[in-house]
């Protein structure tokens, strides 16, 4: 039997935990109410520019070249994974489920003799792949200093990217990261960012048989769209998992939190129990004591 | 009452404006353009400029923009917009100060800096919208 001692300083030990994982849950629902709703205002332009790429891609018709970062390479033999997770744990399994994600991915494109190149944004994914895919790392984005600032690193990211596909170091580049859905669901996605694909869900609209007109060319509205679009997909990913992460983070904490309660109550039952045998003992010393007079 | 047009304003932060109207004049990177509704479907760039909104001949918004893009179809008016302010919201002053900012990071950073062009960009706009905003 445990010394009563010990009990007691396992309560405390779990009691300050307690304290930890509650204070985080709750920065976190601040956090993610911050982030939500800059996922939520970014969308708007994130839907009308899909819908934008969407029409002209649809006017531009099938196989009519473009822009390279429409038309891809014409290869497919390198690949790019952008994996995206968060910058720190204590979020349950949200950068894990993530990096499982990554990692069927590669195992996928790798079974098909394709050559994989990663580029991790966020500390915790590239801890986790560094085990398996050190080699394939050939760019990291840190977003420890980001705060709530997402932009300038998502632009930074697209003028990378747009670069070397450029200078052909891969033909086809795919996100992965995390779809917030809602604060208790995140799931794990792969999308495609170069050769850019428009988004089967947008509204292509019905012109009713007028043309557009193009202010300059279509060519060169297409030209410097591009890299826009690719811009923000990128940087909405961002908010998503900006997003997700703090709701995971809340969602494991709450339960954390729980979990704690419940084991201070079994452990304060136990000492309650372990300092009432110890009174009885002494008690029955004392009167047995005293009979032997 | 006549159809109205349908106009939107959105940029990555946030919608500015989303709502129905009679006209929109809009800056153009080949010119300045007017949409009326039922405009032909029409697409362009757009310079950093000066979006004016109006009603029955008179302006009632003016929103500033950084580059973009303006897409008209049969369903109405969308801009994007790099970014994207609303002229009476903002004042002379904190833009003038933004913009001496800016301005000393430009000679701070010389010549060759890595920055120079994103910083020289940063100022042209904030030129464009000072001027804006004194007439």
């Amino acid at each position: 039997m445990s010394g009563l001692k010990e009990l007691k300083n396992r309560i405390g030990s779990v009691k300050s935990t307690q304290k930890i994982t509650k204070a985080k849950q709750m920065v976190a629902a601040a956090k993610l109410r911050r982030a939500q709703e800059a996922a939520e205002a970014s969308k708007p332009y994130a839907t009308r520019m899909a819908n934008v790429v969407a029409n002209l891609t649809a006017s531009m018709g099938e196989g009519a070249g473009g822009p390279k970062l429409l038309a891809g390479s014409g290869d497919d033999k390198v690949h790019l994974l952008v994996v995206m997770t968060a910058e720190r744990g204590l979020c349950g399994g949200f950068n894990a489920n993530t990096a499982k994600a990554a990692r069927l991915k590669i195992e996928e494109l790798q079974a098909e003799g394709k050559t994989v190149k990663i580029i991790t944004v966020g500390k915790k994914g590239r801890e986790v792949l560094k085990a398996q895919y050190a080699d394939l790392f050939i760019e990291h984005v840190d977003l420890s200093d980001a705060k709530d600032k997402f932009t300038p690193y998502a632009i930074g990211l697209g003028q990378d990217l747009t670069k070397r596909f450029e200078d052909g170091e891969f033909d086809v580049a795919t996100l992965v990261f995390s779809e917030f859905k809602n604060v208790l669901t995140q799931t794990p996605v792969a999308k495609q960012l170069i050769p850019a694909e428009a988004p089967e869900d947008a509204e292509t609209i019905d012109l009713g048989g007028a043309i557009y007109a193009y202010e300059p060319s279509e060519a060169e509205i297409l030209e410097s769209l591009l890299p826009r679009y690719l811009n923000t997909q990128i940087l909405s990913a961002m908010l998503e998992n900006a997003a997700g992460e703090q709701a995971a983070s809340m969602t494991a904490m709450d339960n954390a939190t729980r979990n704690a309660g419940e084991l201070i109550d079994s452990l304060t039952l136990q000492y309650n129990r372990a300092r009432q045998a110890q009174i009885t003992k002494e008690l029955i010393e004392i009167i047995s004591g005293a009979e032997a007079l | 009452m006549a159809d109205k047009l349908h106009f939107s304003l959105v940029s990555p932060a946030r919608e500015l404006f989303s709502g129905e109207v009679d006209h929109v004049i809009a800056p153009g990177s080949d010119g300045e353009f007017g949409v009326l509704v039922n405009h032909a479907p029409f697409m362009t760039t757009l310079k950093n400029g000066v979006v004016r909104v109006e009603e029955n001949g008179e302006t009632t918004m003016r929103l500033f923009v950084r580059g973009g893009f303006a897409d008209v179809t049969p369903a109405g008016l969308t801009i994007l917009a790099e970014e994207a302010v609303n002229l009476d919201s903002v004042s002379a002053e904190s833009v003038q100060k933004e913009y001496d900012e800016a301005h000393r990071a430009l000679l701070a950073e010389g010549k060759d800096g890595p920055q120079v062009h994103a910083l020289e960009e940063q100022v042209a706009y904030l030129e464009s919208l000072k001027a804006a905003l004194t007439n």
